[in-house]
């Protein structure tokens, strides 16, 4: 608030890098995790590195999304209330895609909660959550696409495609060598959805927010003016 | 000190992912196969916390602290 009265668009800049850094945080996450299921170790990094730091990313990126939920509700510029952030697709501002952040956040909290409470729901009540991680982070980087106003900057695409490419390599590691004794049905299957799901959000970003006028289209109530880039808003 | 622990793995449970042979080499081994080898002795006091880091760290929630009562005496306190 004292950083917003000094400059409003500060609020906004840092709503959108503590975005980014999530999504970085989410993405090592991920890959973390199945480094973990992979049993990966080498000399100088144990396997209960591997675990601490797979814990420690995910609370990392809770503490982040704090300041990214925070900052949102509190800039004056876009009208988000911070029930917006918890409950999906009530607010008034880009409804959907902001709803798809809010539904990640409550994933990410549901996975970090029965993680800390593994020893009392069991180990197999944990496992069937944590399935959820897969769920998570697509649409936490559909939202970032979608509600971000960055999807046009060429760094933060190279951002994206990285955080893109390190959690496809984690997927494949993980159903080569984690679920090789799986059916092969099961991994067909598992590759199949990931591949079409890469493709149609890679399709629908060319279509979307990497083209000029997402910011309309998104859902944008027309008399917020938000300072973000190639942006200008319609104050009266 | 009249309670202490005993580490017990649940073979059911334990899936080698071996981080508690790492945490506690003190009390635990792992045989051929990466399952861990665990001493039957009680968990030395000041072993304790590292113990109770390992019990936390399993991955498949195998590694159990059961509580032992040695000895015992009237009016005792558990730590």
């Amino acid at each position: 608030m004292l950083l917003g009265a000094a400059n409003p668009k500060v609020l906004w800049y840092l709503t959108r890098g503590f975005g980014l850094v999530s999504l970085v945080l989410l993405s090592l996450t991920v890959a973390l995790g199945v480094a973990q299921l992979a049993r990966y170790a080498r000399p100088g990094l144990p396997r209960f590195v591997i675990s601490g730091l797979h814990r420690n990313a995910s609370l990392v990126a809770v503490g982040l999304l704090a300041v990214h939920i925070l900052t949102a509700v509190a800039d004056p510029f876009a009208p988000i209330a911070l029930v917006d952030a918890v409950v999906p697709f009530i607010g008034r501002y880009r409804p959907f895609w902001l709803g798809l952040g809010a539904l990640a956040f409550d994933l990410l909290v549901t996975l970090i909660v029965t993680s800390l409470i593994r020893q009392y729901i069991g180990h197999r009540g944990w496992r069937a959550v944590h399935w959820l991680a897969y769920g998570c982070w697509p649409v936490a980087l559909v939202h970032g696409l979608g509600t971000g106003s960055d999807a046009r900057i060429g760094w933060v695409q190279l951002l994206y495609l990285v955080c893109t490419a390190l959690v496809v390599a984690a997927l494949a590691w993980r159903l080569t060598t984690r679920w090789a004794r799986a059916p092969g049905s099961y991994r067909l299957t598992a590759a199949a959805s990931a591949a079409v799901l890469l493709l149609v959000v890679a399709v629908w970003a060319e279509q979307g927010p990497l083209r000029a006028g997402w910011a309309r289209r998104a859902g944008t109530p027309p008399v917020s003016t938000i300072p973000a880039v190639g942006a200008t808003g319609s104050h009266p | 000190m009249n309670r202490t622990r005993r580490l017990v793995v649940d073979p059911i449970r334990c899936d080698a992912h071996g981080i508690c042979a790492e945490l506690l080499p003190e009390l635990i081994q792992l045989d051929d196969w990466g399952y861990p080898m665990v001493s039957e002795q009680p968990v030395p006091h000041h072993l304790e916390a590292h113990a109770r880091r390992a019990v936390a760290a399993c991955p498949t929630l195998a590694l159990l602290a059961t509580e032992v009562e040695v000895a015992r005496t009237a009016g005792g306190r558990a730590r």
